[in-house]
């Protein structure tokens, strides 16, 4: 195992950033898999630095205004509604 | 449905006439069909509607074919083995007490049980090919650009594709037809130069790709002259019945008339970690839209936004999923990004030089499609990483944005063997040419 393999903690950070809360079984387990499997993805360093000459083109169209989703069939499957927006949770 | 093929079995009628009247095809549970819950193998979207049609699903009712259900899949597409499904296992009709091989089991088990005459599925890192291969069908991965993934519930957008599944060659081709070419709604469909088969002459034309394809015509089954090149790195480890099948295949496309040589590809060595850390990179950007407000499972309303949208997606998401998610995270956070993600894009690159290498000194590339003959349904759940490994000779090809089919090879004990074609960006016809040889 290398030397900075995952640590609990560093598990409960990462799904705090992603926003999944985990119960502490699946804190132990993941701490467990994670440590072996980014040890696998340390094999990286092997790689070498590769010119990556993507020949890309940005598609484009022209900025005018067409027809979209009516705001009942974008409303239908939220939870909540409310006077025709989404209706979240409270910010804090 | 005993085999617990589909999610939701309903009909969805497409027009009177078409290329594909009369024939039913099964639809991945990830693809969106208006009006028809598509759950993407997720309690998260457990009671999803979507109000709109994929473009693939669209293309599917304009060519008359019937819809007859959404077929089940690993969760959100992730796994090789349709196990981690919300709504239970798939067993393998080729097969059974085996996996259907994954993501898109479901799709494969339809065509292969004879519940659809033809199925969609799509492929992230293998997805269309291994639940062929284990189920003894035809499933296509094409080129990246070549179809819309409009509708497609996204999980690594630079590398998915969705694909075609079918009895034969010429089926899965038929289907391809119909939902190839460019498409204004996914700017990643394009045009682009069309290297014509290098047998057939040298002219070069542009047209976007697929509009006016006639992949089934391909289907000649005439591998005379062809050059095979089977890179050595993907037959390193294998099962020994797989390899042999493997050879008994390279025998027969022999015999009728195409050659084979040996070829490296070094980078494949690095395609699993360089594909595990791009896939779950995206997947954890992707998947953040899932905080259950405008769709999806619901955290409730009790306490802040940070702590409803964590318990949603606590509830909502399966271990796989979760497991994804946070390596992603941890990949793309601060001091951790050039370590993982920057490498995995060097390796990406030396991939895809790989590839192109090798396809200059042949027609098509091939090896097995799994290393390994279908698992044993509840075999191999308990080691994530011993699946990922399990992906060593699929994942390549989504790095290189190259097409691949896999194809019926035979059986090691019982149990389907794929061979896998590998070919040049937008060398579909090619392939299908080559695989019509076997089935």
């Amino acid at each position: 195992m290398s030397d900075d393999a995952v640590s609990p903690d560093e598990v409960r950070h990462v799904a705090d950033l992603a926003r999944v809360d985990l119960d502490d079984d699946e804190v132990d387990r993941f701490t467990e898999q994670f440590a072996a499997i980014l040890e696998y993805f340390e094999t990286l360093d092997e790689v070498p630095e590769v010119d990556r000459d993507a020949e890309l083109a940005n598609v484009m169209r022209p900025d005018e205004e067409r027809a979209s989703l009516e705001s009942e069939e974008a409303l239908r499957n939220a939870p909540e509604t409310e006077d025709g927006y989404f209706k979240g949770p409270n910010v804090s | 449905m005993s085999d617990n093929i589909f999610i939701t079995e309903e009909q969805i009628e497409g027009a009177d006439d078409g290329p594909l009247a009369g024939r039913t095809v099964a639809v991945k549970d990830n693809i969106s069909t208006e009006g028809v819950r598509t759950t993407c193998g997720s309690k998260m979207l457990e009671d999803y509607v979507p109000p709109y049609d994929a473009t693939v699903v669209s293309r599917l009712k304009n060519a008359g074919a019937t819809i007859v259900g959404k077929a089940n899949m690993d969760e959100f597409g992730m796994g090789t083995t349709t196990e981690t499904s919300y709504f239970g296992e798939t067993d393998n009709p080729a097969a059974p007490g085996h996996v259907p091989g994954g993501s898109s089991g479901g799709s494969a088990a339809a065509v292969a049980a004879g519940e659809a005459d033809l199925a969609l599925g799509s492929d992230t890192g293998g997805s269309v090919r291994c639940p062929a291969a284990f189920c003894g069908v035809v499933g296509i991965k094409p080129t990246y650009g070549l179809v819309s993934r409009y509708g497609l519930v996204a999980y690594g957008n630079s590398l998915e594709q969705i694909g075609p599944f079918g009895e034969t060659v010429e089926d899965a081709a038929a289907l391809l037809d119909v939902i190839a070419g460019s498409d204004e709604r996914d700017a990643t469909t394009r045009e682009a130069p069309r290297a014509s088969d290098s047998r057939a002459g040298s002219t070069r034309e542009t047209r976007s790709e697929g509009d006016d394809s006639s992949y089934a015509a391909a289907a000649t089954g005439d591998v005379d002259g062809l050059s095979i090149g089977v890179p050595t790195e993907l037959l390193e480890g294998a099962d020994e019945g797989v390899v042999e099948t493997f050879w008994d295949a390279i025998g027969e496309l022999e015999d009728r008339g195409a050659e084979y040589h040996e070829v490296s590809l070094p980078s494949v060595e690095h395609a699993v970690e360089a594909y595990y850390v791009i896939a779950m990179s995206e997947a954890s950007s992707n998947l953040a839209r899932f905080d259950g407000v405008r769709y999806g499972h619901s955290g409730g309303y009790d306490g802040n936004w940070n702590e409803t949208f964590a318990k949603a997606r606590e509830e909502g998401f399966g271990d796989e999923v979760k497991r994804r998610i946070l390596l992603g995270t941890y990949a793309l956070s601060a001091g951790y990004h050039d370590k993982y993600y920057k490498k995995a894009q060097d390796a990406r690159a030396w991939v895809k030089q790989d590839f192109d290498e090798a396809l200059s000194e042949a027609d098509v590339l091939a090896s097995p499609t799994m290393p390994v003959p279908p698992f044993e349904l509840g075999e191999s759940l308990d080691d994530p990483l011993k699946l990922y490994l399990a992906d060593a000779n699929t994942v390549p090809v989504n790095l290189a944005d190259l097409p691949a089919i896999s194809v019926p090879a035979g059986e090691t004990d019982g149990l389907p063997v794929g061979l896998q074609l590998v070919g040049p960006a937008f060398g579909e016809e090619r392939l299908i040419r080559a695989a019509s040889a076997l089935a």
